[in-house]
C-alpha cells in the first residue's frame, strides 16, 4: 500500500513531471550527465542543463553529444571511472542506445536512466506506450516503473541506492509514461536535499578507470569464460530483488513516503479480480476499483514497479487465491500477440501449483486514451472468464473497426 | 583464474593466455638472411619476438598467432612462413 507520512500542503509544490525528476537528479549528486533531447523527454535534460548553468549542481559536467547512442557511450566511459551518471530519453532514442545498453549492463556500470516511455516507429508516433523500455528488457539493465510524478522522482533516488550497491552494479532504467507524467503539473515533494545524504552513499566502486591505476574494463571473454559472466549478470538481478524492496524501505525510513517495492497491492486480499498493470495507468484502475468495490465486486491491483527483476516469487503469491488475472499491457510481441506482462505472468505460474487464468489486453497503445469504461468492460469480461473459462486469452482493447 | 563482474582485468594479464595455438603459419627466421634491421620485432602485434644477446631475434611461440606481418615487411626476406601441422 502507498504510505505518505507527515505530509502537509506546505511541503508540497505544483511543478511539471519532468521539473520532479530533473529536481531529484539534482539532488542525487550525478557527476556526468549526456544526454541528447527528444520529445518528451527534453523537458528533463533541459531543466538539468539549466541547473548546470546556474551552478546548482556541483562537481558535475554536462557533456553535449550528437546522438543518444554517445550519450549512453559517455556515461560508460564516466561510469567506469567511478562517476555518478544520468542520462534520460526516450523512444527511438533508447533504440539508439541499444547497443550501448548491454555494453553497460555487461561492464556492470550502475548507470541511471529516466526512460520516458513513447511508442515506437513506424508510423511515427511521440505519445505514450511503453514498447521502448518493454522492448529493451533483455539488456540487462533493471527497469523499475512509476504511477505518478511523485514516484517517478523519487525512483531516481532508489535507483542509484539499487544499482550502487555492490552486490548489484547493475544500470537502472526508470520508466514514466510520456506527456502523462512528463508534461503533467502535479502537487509534489521535491525530493529533499537535506535528507539525501541520509538514504545515498558516495558512489565508490571497486574498480575505478584511472590511468594512474591502470586497468582494462570491457575486457574480451573467449567461450571458456563469456557464459560465467551472463551467469553473475543474472545472479546480480536475483540480488536485485531484495535490495529493491529494501530501498523502497528505506525511502520510507528518511523520507516518509513508499509506493511499493517490486510490487504494490490495493485491495487484493478478497479479490477474485486481479488487474496487473505497470505505469501510470495505475492511478485510473485504482479509481475503477473504488467504483467497482461500491457493487460488490472483488476486484483488486497488482501493480508491477519492477519489470527486471521480474518479481515472479511476490507476482504468484498476491494471484494465487485469486480466480482470473487481467494483465494489461502498453505494448506488444507481435508474433505472440501478447504483452509482456501477459507472457511472463503466465509463465511464471506454469510449472507451479498456481492454476489462475490470466487474460492480456494491449491497450492505450500510441497515446490511445484509456477511458474507466475500458476497464469496466475488460472487467465484465473478466467476470465471464470466471463462469464459463477463457474465450479469448489476449487480444487488443477498443480496436476501431471502422479503420481495418 | 576467477572472473571479476564486468570482466575487468589488471595489466599483463594477457600474458595468462597463450594464444601462440591459434596459428596455422609459424614464421621462422633465416638467420643467414638476417641483416639485424629490428623491423620485425617493431611491428610485431603481439610483442612476440625478443631481442638475442648477439643481436638476432627469435620468436616466442606462445604468442606468436602466425599473423606473417613479419615476414611479409622484412627487407631480405629473411623470415619464411611455414605451414604448421598439427
Amino acid at each position: 500500500m502507498v504510505e505518505l507520512r507527515n505530509i502537509t500542503k506546505d511541503m508540497m509544490t505544483v511543478v511539471e513531471g519532468s521539473y520532479a525528476v530533473a529536481h531529484a537528479t539534482k539532488v542525487c549528486k550525478p557527476n556526468v550527465i549526456s544526454a541528447y533531447p527528444i520529445t518528451p523527454q527534453t523537458h528533463i535534460v533541459e531543466e538539468l542543463s539549466q541547473f548546470i548553468a546556474d551552478g546548482e549542481i556541483e562537481n558535475c559536467d554536462y557533456i553535449n553529444v550528437e546522438s543518444e547512442f554517445s550519450a549512453l557511450s559517455t556515461l560508460v566511459g564516466s561510469s567506469a571511472t567511478g562517476a555518478r551518471t544520468y542520462s534520460s530519453t526516450t523512444s527511438q532514442g533508447l533504440a539508439l542506445m541499444h547497443e550501448v545498453l548491454f555494453n553497460a549492463s555487461g561492464m556492470r556500470l550502475p548507470i541511471v536512466v529516466t526512460v520516458v516511455n513513447r511508442a515506437l516507429s513506424a508510423p511515427i508516433n511521440i505519445w505514450n506506450d511503453q514498447q521502448d523500455s518493454v522492448s529493451e528488457r533483455d539488456s540487462g539493465w533493471i527497469q523499475l516503473y512509476a504511477e505518478d510524478v511523485q514516484e517517478a522522482a523519487d525512483m531516481v533516488a532508489q535507483a542509484y541506492k539499487v544499482g550502487e550497491d555492490p552486490d548489484v552494479m547493475l544500470p537502472v532504467m526508470v520508466c514514466m509514461d510520456g506527456f502523462l507524467l512528463s508534461h503533467v503539473y502535479e502537487p509534489v515533494v521535491l525530493l529533499e536535499e537535506d535528507l539525501i545524504d541520509d538514504y545515498l552513499l558516495p558512489f565508490d566502486p571497486k574498480y575505478k578507470l584511472d590511468p594512474k591505476d591502470p586497468k582494462t574494463f570491457g575486457a574480451f571473454a573467449p567461450p571458456a569464460s563469456y557464459t560465467e559472466f551472463r551467469y553473475a549478470q543474472e545472479q546480480a538481478m536475483s540480488a536485485a530483488l531484495d535490495k529493491i524492496e529494501k530501498a523502497a524501505d528505506d525511502f520510507y525510513d528518511v523520507f516518509g513516503r513508499y509506493y511499493g517495492g517490486l510490487i504494490d497491492e490495493y485491495k487484493t486480499d478478497d479479490a477474485d479480480i486481479i488487474i496487473m498493470a505497470k505505469g501510470s495507468i495505475i492511478g485510473t484502475i485504482r479509481d475503477v476499483i473504488d467504483n467497482l468495490r461500491e457493487n460488490g465486486v472483488k476486484v483488486g491491483l497488482l501493480k508491477v514497479r519492477a519489470l527486471r527483476p521480474f518479481p515472479k516469487d511476490a507476482i504468484k503469491e498476491v494471484v494465487k487465491d485469486s480466480s482470473v488475472v487481467i494483465t494489461l499491457d502498453k505494448n506488444i510481441s507481435p508474433g505472440v500477440n501478447e504483452g509482456a506482462l501477459c507472457t511472463e505472468t503466465k509463465a511464471c505460474m506454469y510449472n507451479s501449483d498456481i492454476n489462475v487464468p490470466v487474460i492480456g489486453y494491449m491497450i492505450g497503445l500510441g497515446g490511445r486514451d484509456i477511458p474507466e469504461d475500458t476497464i469496466e468492460n475488460i472487467v465484465d469480461e473478466a467476470k465471464e472468464v470466471i463462469n464459463s473459462g477463457i474465450s479469448t486469452e489476449s487480444q487488443f482493447t477498443d480496436l476501431r473497426e471502422d479503420l481495418i | 583464474m576467477t572472473i571479476s563482474a564486468g570482466g575487468v582485468c589488471e595489466p599483463g594479464t594477457t600474458k595468462n593466455n597463450k594464444t601462440g595455438g591459434w596459428r596455422n603459419y609459424k614464421p621462422v627466421f633465416l638467420y643467414d638472411k638476417c641483416i639485424k634491421c629490428k623491423l620485425c620485432e617493431l611491428l610485431c602485434p603481439d610483442e612476440a619476438i625478443d631481442p638475442r644477446e648477439d643481436g638476432f631475434f627469435e620468436y616466442n611461440y606462445d604468442y606468436c598467432k602466425g599473423c606473417g606481418v613479419c615476414a611479409n615487411e622484412c627487407p631480405v626476406s629473411a623470415i619464411e612462413m611455414v605451414l604448421e601441422e598439427k
